[in-house]
């Protein structure tokens, strides 16, 4: 059973160094987790992105038409929920950081396996209640489960769907514990802080996030469901309690939580601009430091969301403050990834055009986020298509594209495979395309006055939102390719080299796919990361038969 | 470093069975593992930290009712509580140091001796809890608060307060208590390996670093206890 | 110059163009910004794409060049900071003497009530040219009070009152919605804020006859029995209330706060959270016995009481504002 049949022609690694189920669903392998994962995620980006489609498919017409309100409610609710919990906080690091993070350090494994599988178990126990709420008639509280509504004036699944984000939530916690302790204490011989790869900076600063951060929201989940049971009035000023104190709980976790979502896309970003500019990062300390101070000052300034809750005016002023301080490392980092094209010598394959995008696009987002942090614009565009439209342009704009970059660059390391690259670059273009045309109309919604989780609207909102449906079909496409050509690729790729992108850093000095114990003989560092001056331009990229 | 001495290090640490395939020598194992725990700590405490606050921010705002349902909570039982972890703390030394020694029977022993506190700290926990159950301290449809402000005797305290204070007395006590029995349970098995011989001077990790979370539990009571049992009650 | 372009909302009060000078500086910057980084990518990929016999330069970076991206877009950054907190803080600041509109929002609509007695529902008549302040709450869960065209929100919370003012500079009738999802209905959750010449809104004002709401207060308070411990002289057990609204208010614990709407609710529905010094918490609550509507009566009466002669928040008491 555990015996490796190795058919003539068939390399060994870790896709085929053991069979049958159980090898897969009891591995220790992070690279087979990572596998794991790409799997659940996979499936529940396309229930959020179903969800989102009937949202615009809604949102055609002014009139509520298409679903009746309290469904609409829930469809809103539960795309935000699946799409953060379940799979913007997850995806790159648990399958891009898992099946990377060892390999680019020179080491067999993470720090622990073990509990690294029992991650996705807890993932997939999350997600489970997940699909358990969404089949049992779903929960209309908003993914912000606000007090005293979430806990008093509601009858849908609450307690199944906070249950699910809280088990989801641990997940994220071992994740980063585990790449906390394998980042510092497994690293080769010779790979110091300062040669490592930007991806596992950036991973290394997520990390931090995802342990003191998720806690926080994990207890205020707690306290939710507790409420709803017990009456308890934690929350409920009938009883004494302060539906603000919900919102600073639950905030301090959640805007941090963006962090979690955009660093290590920012990291993917790094290794690939670097490697399709055939150059060293410009600015790799600052670059360093950049993600390390996003990850501190990101804890600083939650109730920015808060603006209009009923907070103090100094209180407000304070916040919008430090706002601003967590915009200086992000300029940082786009400006750099701009000058190390400078004087480069670059191509264009996919996971660099993917790069061009995020960097575009997470420049609009972030820019659109200053205006929210100044306190008298956000009075007006809060709780509008203003801020629905700046957050898709850093999650999707921004964290999807870098995921997509990073699934492209990553590929041949991981499948073995090439993907066709002329559906590569079309796949690409229609995300750029379909995602701009969806969500530049709702920043003019938003700063019209279009409230965000609205069913039904005031017609003269119906010409943009007709606009935004058409880019979310756009980019349904988009989406729906690369699934198709992955798979395709599978079967019918071309075989991929070790190193097919001529790349710097470790993981491409192993065989593609790479061994179970990643490395023949242990890794010795004896280069600076990103030593482009040293690798020769890769040979013609092997091609789709 | 030489890759020579690296290999020729790994091969013998391999003999060792508790070391894992990934790691190249204990010491890294060693360090990873408690470089882990305290990771793990440090999120406990954001998690403790959440309930905490809520509990601050309601301390604050109704000082004179918080006061007197703290006060309606026996002392006795809490201050002896103290005293049991604080000594299982040292049980939980003392496993640790049998260990480095090698003294099987002795950590045994200690850790058995932790357990038994623990069961008592538990034990005398559910007495308390059960002292609520009967003075209808239980947040809900049966919750009432018979009890006067200290300071105004003859003024009743607010129902819709001291339950807020209750409310919080069982989350964060019955969260510590959870952590206990959870820390309860990993002591019984290290007691069981510890008997199969598991752990001697060479390898005693796991009995380390679960005294380290027995300890972060001991410490999470010890800011428990003065800021429930101990309001106000110097007037 | 905006009010006919289909892509931008009415500017119809004092604060809502300042707000679009803002925001229009900032979307200059981004443009700006935008087009610095489109076009720096765009010219170096093709202007560094690879070509033979040409290799990347390698350089390790500059940090004169990264203090200065950092120094000025942080710079432009407290532009957009300072700026926005000086209208916040106007916006949060309201002037003295405002008409005033108690507000009651609940699971799915808005509750008006002007100080003169007139009660709306889901629309709000204004005056044109006069300080309005809305004085909130909510009796179920959080909604929030949108007025697109004044640029204005403000939360609107169960429990306590938030308050909100504008000052209408055109004529018409006006978007309100319900900015804080809350539920079911809560995109049903709009209205109208309609904003009117004087003379119009002096005619619908009086076209309805009620009560003015500190009469409706003055009423209640003796019924409800509060007259007798808050006497005017200083026999009662509890404080005599005239002159007390908006003043600081000494407490038995020795904090010091000030008399606001929030203070007189809570002292009505919870009595024994602040005891004013020289005191017994001998007031009992009326909490249950109260709706919001009827504490924002008792709310305007007690603010009555210091301007005997005429009846706070009128028209007629306010005088007219340039």
């Amino acid at each position: 059973m555990a015996t490796a049949a190795v058919v003539s022609g068939e390399r060994e690694s870790y896709l085929n160094a053991k069979y049958g189920l159980k090898s897969w669903l009891l591995t220790v392998d992070h690279k087979r987790i990572a596998l794991l994962y790409l799997i659940s995620i996979t499936f529940f980006f396309f229930i959020g992105g179903f969800f989102a489609l009937l949202i615009r498919l809604e949102l055609l017409t002014p009139a509520g038409d298409l679903v009746q309100a309290d469904v609409y409610n829930k469809l809103f609710t539960m795309h935000g929920l699946v799409m953060i919990f379940f799979f913007l906080i997850p995806a790159v690091p648990a399958v891009l950081g898992n099946f990377l993070i060892p390999l680019m350090i020179g080491a067999k494994d993470l720090a622990f396996p073990r509990i690294n599988l029992l991650s996705w178990y807890l993932y997939m126990v999350g997600g489970t209640l997940m699909i358990y709420t969404i089949l049992a008639g779903g929960v209309d509280t908003g993914w912000t489960f606000y007090t005293p509504l979430s806990t008093e004036f509601l009858n849908t699944n609450v307690i199944s769907a906070a249950l699910a984000a809280f088990v989801a939530g641990f997940s994220s916690i071992l994740t980063g514990l585990n790449f906390i302790v394998t980042i510092h204490r497994m690293r080769a011989p010779g790979m110091t802080w300062n040669r490592l790869p930007l991806f596992v900076w950036a991973h290394y600063a997520t990390s931090i996030i995802q342990i003191l951060g998720t806690p926080v929201v994990a207890i205020a989940i707690v306290l939710v469901a507790l409420e709803r049971l017990l009456h308890l009035g934690i929350f409920n000023p009938a009883l004494g309690g302060d539906p603000l104190l919900f919102q600073h709980l639950f905030w301090f976790y959640s805007h941090p939580a963006v962090y979690i979502m955009i660093l290590p896309g920012m990291g993917i970003v790094s290794e690939i601009v670097c490697c399709f500019s055939r150059k060293r990062i410009f600015g790799y300390k600052a670059m360093a430091l950049a993600v390390l101070g996003i990850a501190v000052i990101g804890f600083l300034v939650w109730a920015h969301h808060m603006f209009v809750a009923g907070i103090s005016l100094y209180a407000a002023l304070v916040f919008s403050l430090l706002t601003y301080f967590v915009g200086v490392p992000s300029a940082i980092k786009v400006f750099n990834w701009t000058a190390t094209m400078y004087k480069g010598s670059i191509t264009y394959q996919t996971p660099m055009l993917y790069a061009f995008a995020f960097i575009g696009l997470f420049t609009i987002g972030g820019l659109t986020g200053l205006f929210l942090a100044s306190l008298g614009i956000d009075v007006h565009v809060t709780d509008t298509y203003f801020v629905v439209a700046h957050f898709h342009y850093v999650m999707v704009g921004g964290m999807v594209v870098a995921y997509l970059a990073g699934m492209h660059f990553w590929w041949p390391k991981i499948s073995g495979r090439m993907y066709p690259e002329g559906w590569g670059k079309l796949a690409a273009l229609l995300v750029f395309v379909g995602f701009n045309l969806t969500f530049f109309p709702q920043f003019v919604l938003g700063y019209m006055g279009m409230p965000r989780r609205y069913h039904a609207y005031p017609p003269e909102f119906q010409i943009l939102n007709v606009l935004s449906t058409a880019g979310a079909t756009i980019l349904a496409v988009g989406y729906l390719l690369p699934m198709v050509y992955f798979l395709w690729s599978l079967r019918y790729g071309a075989i991929a080299p070790a190193n097919p992108w001529g790349a710097a850093g470790l993981e491409w000095q192993t065989t593609s796919p790479p061994p179970e114990f990643n490395f023949e003989n242990q890794p010795v560092v004896t280069w600076e990361a990103y030593n482009y001056d040293e690798i020769p331009e890769p040979e013609e990229v092997p091609v789709a038969h | 470093m030489h890759t020579s001495s690296t290999a020729v290090a790994e091969n013998h640490a391999h003999d060792n069975p508790a070391l894992l395939h990934h790691f190249s020598t204990e010491a890294q194992q060693r360090n990873a593992a408690s470089l882990g725990m305290w990771v793990f700590l440090a999120q406990e405490v954001m998690f403790f930290g959440g309930m905490f606050c809520a509990y601050l921010v309601y301390r604050f705002k109704y000082p004179a009712d918080f006061a007197a349902a703290s006060k309606s909570i026996a002392i006795l039982p809490g201050a002896v509580n103290t005293a049991v972890l604080i000594c299982s703390s040292l049980t939980v030394v003392l496993a640790v140091r049998a260990a480095q020694l090698g003294k099987r029977k002795a950590l045994v022993a200690w850790l058995l001796l932790t357990i038994f506190l623990g069961l008592v700290f538990l034990g005398i926990k559910g007495y308390e809890y059960h002292d609520k159950y009967v003075e209808h301290h239980i947040p809900g449809p049966s919750f009432h608060f018979d009890g006067d402000l200290i300071d105004h005797p003859g003024v009743p305290a607010s129902q819709a307060h001291t339950q807020m204070y209750f409310s919080l007395y069982f989350a964060m006590t019955g969260m510590h208590a959870l952590h206990m029995i959870i820390g309860v349970g990993i002591f019984a098995y290290l007691a069981w390996m510890a008997w199969r011989g598991k752990y001697g001077a060479e390898y005693y990790t796991p009995i380390e670093n679960s005294g380290l979370y027995w300890h972060f539990v001991d410490i999470v009571w010890i800011y428990l206890f003065p800021l429930i049992y101990l309001i106000d009650r110097h007037k | 110059m905006f009010q006919h372009m289909p892509l931008w909302p009415d500017s119809a009060s004092k604060m809502s163009g300042h707000v679009d000078e803002l925001y229009i500086f900032m979307l200059l910057v981004t443009f700006a910004m935008t087009g610095l980084i489109f076009a720096g990518v765009t010219i170096f990929a093709v202007k560094f794409r690879k070509r033979k016999g040409r290799h990347a330069e390698q350089i390790e970076g500059s940090t004169l060049l990264e203090l200065t991206w950092s120094v000025i877009p942080f710079g432009v950054m407290l532009i957009y900071f300072v700026w926005g907190a000086v209208i916040y803080f106007r916006e949060r600041t309201p002037p003295q003497n405002t008409a005033e509109v108690y507000v009651v929002a609940k699971q799915w609509m808005w509750k008006l009530e002007h100080m003169e007695g007139q009660r709306e529902i889901n629309e709000l008549h204004v005056p044109l040219g006069r300080d309005v302040k809305l004085i909130m709450t909510s009796q179920d869960v959080i909604h929030s009070f949108y007025i697109p065209a004044f640029r204005i929100k403000q939360d609107v919370l169960p429990g306590r009152y938030t308050t909100m003012w504008f000052h209408a500079t055109k004529p018409g009738t006006y978007h309100l919605f319900c900015a804080e999802y809350c539920g079911t209905q809560h995109s049903g959750m709009i209205g109208s804020i309609v904003v009117m010449e004087d003379r119009d809104y002096m005619a619908w004002m009086s076209g309805s006859g009620s009560q003015p709401l500190a009469v409706t207060g003055e009423k209640l308070f003796s019924e409800l029995g509060c007259v007798t411990c808050h006497r005017s002289d200083t026999q009662g057990r509890g404080p005599a209330l005239a002159g007390v609204f908006g003043q600081p208010v000494l407490l038995e614990d020795g904090r010091t706060v000030t008399a606001d709407e929030n203070y007189v609710r809570e002292s009505i529905l919870e009595p024994a959270a602040k005891v004013v010094r020289g005191f017994k918490p001998v007031m009992p609550t009326f909490q249950g016995q109260v709706s919001d509507e009827q504490l924002n009566a008792l709310v305007a009466y007690v603010k009555s009481l210091n301007q005997p002669q005429a009846a706070q928040g009128t028209v007629a008491a306010i005088t007219r504002q340039p």
